[in-house]
């Protein structure tokens, strides 16, 4: 081996800006300057603006008396009632609303995902319209549509859409008879419970009979009816303890009954016919990523092709569609943020809008509704983690 | 033993299996589930397209100026007619409207440019794209210059606003993004983790929050004797706010080229940056453009939220038009053509990545 002439001595050591620690550790001190100036000239201007302003900073407003009424209150709420308490009534709209919105999207969703895939071409063509149509136009255009352009033009009370005598639909809401519960009543969730306590039992002997023996029961069907037919049994054995409280029409208003005011439900219809669209798409193409072979594979063992969907398809494609439905869900909540434009008072309209309007604590209040969304963002992306590491593929 | 010496000759497939008795009977028609489905659809198919077509073009009224023009049986386009204008440019000066005429043929002439494969020098007119149009756009639109007469952004609006927001929120997020992307990668403990931060935290929050963030808060991060214009404020959260989302894209285009690529690379004595820019970016940023892409459509529908902050875009435009006394009860007109002009963008772009990833995913199949 030949030593090239202008090999370096040994012990020569490099200039710093060669050598790639002491770079790395150089870079990341600037960076972290810059940063910190950065902070430090916003933090400085902020609190001259709010000095001249006469805004004191702190959390001191929250016991303040709020001074105004909000259209719909999960728990109770007076204008007396404090801004501390608009928060949490607003976080709860939120949380209502993305619920029920992530319940409905993932079953329109599902169900459209599914005919996506149909053999029946009308059917699959229908789907696929409704998938184009539905993600391609804004989300806050579908909210004014269905706020301003439907709901907004209904009948007035006097006029209501009548489902029934039960079911009322007017200008301002859906009227619907409330389930008041006698004494006893409390058995009925109970019984609930139990059922399905049991069920579960159930799968899992059924789990182990079948490992040992080879023999397998209907436990889908078995649990469905204990868990829906014993708390069914009980409400009849013991004279069905409710009676309903219709809503009545009683001057220019109905009164009585539960009330579902207009706003939520067109934010809560185009909350989940946007996202279903999206689901739909990621339920497709998770079942369609599964190679053909394994199901191939499955049948070729003669396994009926129910159980070829239930043991072989559906769980390699939920690995598939899990991650994507879960940020799914997690626009859904943040897009319920739009509640604003339509005077939802969900966590942005109440909080950020008027609380943030009446009391000009504008760092606090968005800190705080910026905080409630990063916190959702943070539980569901470790359970996504958790799920991933638990449904990885496992490689030999 | 008996058997045929002759070829039996080839028969013609049974009746009902070929041409479209044979396509009806085995897409449509296959088996009793299957048609009632099928009548079902067309049942269905049947509700909604015949109001529909009633409404929108039998029915319709579209010529005249005011709302007594129409019959009220169906559609009045006459609304959408007499505020077109308005619909595209906003409250933008009727005597200027060229120069938002040029602003929307250079934007057309180089998405037909970079779209249609044929065409040369595609580098180039991204470097256009990037650089030199977003200047030209500045000086056409809001004047000043050249003896052009000064155009303040309040009265921007209608689809050219939508279309600036949208664009100058993705060529401003493009480099952000790729910086974001690469520091997220980056070996630098500290480098990643504000890259981290910095990333989740404008995923984790709504758009609108966002926007709050940048109308209200803006002016208080800021000395009291800068004032940044509405627009600004709105771009600058848009751009924020993408870049995260960019910066994912990134990610996840840099993650799909293999590791000996830049082992390779740094084999032959090449930097971190000639890496990146001659071997690394090249591969990922073809990989990427379908993500690009689709980002850039959420983008898109995303503009129509500045409308909460004050903005007259496309949909806020719209929704002011329909306040209108003159033209009360409009409505459903309104956001039917808006979201028909929303929807073309959209379906088209979304298209457009569907052939691009079909047309890139051959070079990678093995």
């Amino acid at each position: 081996m030949s030593v090239r002439p202008d090999a370096r001595p040994a012990g020569h050591k490099p200039p710093f800006w060669r050598d790639r620690a002491k770079r790395a550790l150089i870079f990341q001190l600037i960076l972290v300057a810059v940063v910190a100036a950065f902070l430090i000239y916003i933090i400085g201007n902020t609190q001259a603006n709010l000095e001249a302003r006469g805004i004191t900073t702190g959390f001191g407003f929250l016991s303040d008396t709020a001074g105004f009424g909000i259209g719909q209150t999960l728990i109770e709420y007076t204008s007396q009632s404090s801004y501390g308490r608009t928060f949490v009534i607003g976080l709860l709209n939120t949380l209502l609303v993305g619920g029920l919105g992530v319940l409905a999207a993932s079953i329109i969703g599902f169900i459209v995902g599914i005919a996506r895939l149909s053999p029946n071409w009308l059917i699959a063509k229908l789907a696929n319209a409704y998938i184009e149509t539905f993600r391609n136009i804004p989300l806050l255009l579908q909210i004014f549509f269905w706020y301003f352009a439907v709901l907004r033009t209904l009948p007035s009370a006097r006029e209501s859409m009548a489902f029934g005598e039960a079911i009322f639909l007017n200008v301002r809401g859906l009227y619907l008879p409330q389930p008041l519960f006698e004494s006893g009543f409390g058995l009925i969730p109970a019984t609930f419970i139990v059922a399905i306590v049991a069920s579960i039992a159930l799968v899992m002997w059924n789990k182990r009979r079948h490992e040992a023996t080879g023999k397998r029961l209907p436990v889908f069907w078995m649990s469905l009816v204990i868990i829906f037919g014993l708390p069914l049994l009980v409400l009849v054995v013991t004279g069905v303890p409710v009676t309903w409280e219709m809503p009545v029409l009683r001057g220019f208003n109905f009164g009585g009954g539960i009330t579902i005011i207009p706003e939520f439900l067109a934010l809560w219809l185009a909350l989940s016919i946007y996202t279903a669209s999206f689901i739909a798409e990621i339920v497709r193409s998770g079942i369609q990523a599964i190679p053909h072979g394994q199901t191939e594979a499955a049948q070729a063992l003669s396994l009926p092709r129910k159980l070829v969907l239930r043991l072989v398809v559906i769980p390699q494609a939920l690995r598939v569609i899990i991650p994507p439905l879960t940020s799914q869900y997690l626009n859904l909540i943040k897009n319920s943020s739009l509640a604003t434009a339509i005077g939802y008072p969900d966590l942005v309209s109440v909080f950020a809008g008027t609380t943030l309007n009446q009391t000009g604590q504008a760092i606090e209040v968005i800190a705080m509704t910026m905080a409630v969304y990063l916190i959702i963002s943070l539980l569901v992306s470790m359970f996504m983690n958790w799920f991933n590491a638990r449904v990885a593929l496992v490689e030999r | 033993m008996i058997h045929n010496k002759d070829m039996i000759p080839e028969q013609p497939a049974p009746k009902g299996t070929i041409g479209p008795i044979g396509w009806l009977r085995g897409n449509l028609f296959n088996g009793p589930i299957n048609s009632l489905f099928t009548l079902l659809g067309l049942y269905v198919l049947y509700l909604l397209l015949v109001p529909t077509i009633q409404w929108a073009f039998i029915n319709a009224d579209w010529i005249g100026d005011s709302r007594e023009d129409c019959s009220r049986v169906g559609a009045c386009w006459v609304f959408v007619n007499a505020r077109f204008s308005q619909f595209i440019y906003g409250l933008y000066p009727s005597e200027e409207y060229w120069r938002a005429n040029i602003v929307f043929a250079m934007f057309a002439g180089i998405i037909a440019w970079m779209v249609i494969p044929r065409l040369p020098f595609k580098r180039w007119m991204t470097v256009f794209a990037l650089l030199g149009f977003p200047v030209a756009a500045y000086v056409l639109l809001h004047g000043g210059y050249f003896d052009l007469p000064r155009v303040p952004t309040h009265r921007w609006g209608g689809l050219m606003l939508t279309l600036l927001l949208a664009s100058v929120g993705m060529i401003g997020a493009l480099p952000i993004g790729i910086v974001l992307a690469l520091g997220r990668r980056s070996n630098m403990p500290i480098v990643r983790t504000f890259c981290v931060i910095f990333i989740e935290f404008w995923r984790g929050v709504p758009l609108i929050t966002i926007l709050f963030m940048a109308s209200v808060m803006l002016p208080l991060f800021l000395p009291s004797e800068i004032n940044i214009d509405r627009l600004i404020r709105a771009l600058i959260g848009l751009t924020l706010f993408q870049s995260a989302y960019m910066a994912e894209v990134i990610r996840g285009g840099l993650q799909a080229i293999p590791k000996g690529q830049d082992e390779a690379a740094a084999a032959l004595g090449m930097t971190y940056w000639k890496r990146m820019g001659l071997i690394i970016m090249p591969q990922a940023l073809k990989m990427m453009i379908p993500g690009i892409v689709n980002t850039f459509i959420s983008l898109f529908k995303d503009t129509t939220l500045v409308m909460i902050i004050g903005l007259f875009d496309l949909l806020g435009i719209v929704q002011a038009a329909l306040s209108d006394s003159r033209w009360l009860g409009f409505s459903i007109e309104g956001y039917v053509f808006a979201a028909f002009v929303f929807w073309i963008f959209c379906f088209s772009m979304s298209r457009y990545s569907q052939y691009l990833e079909r047309k890139l995913n051959t070079g990678h199949k093995q």
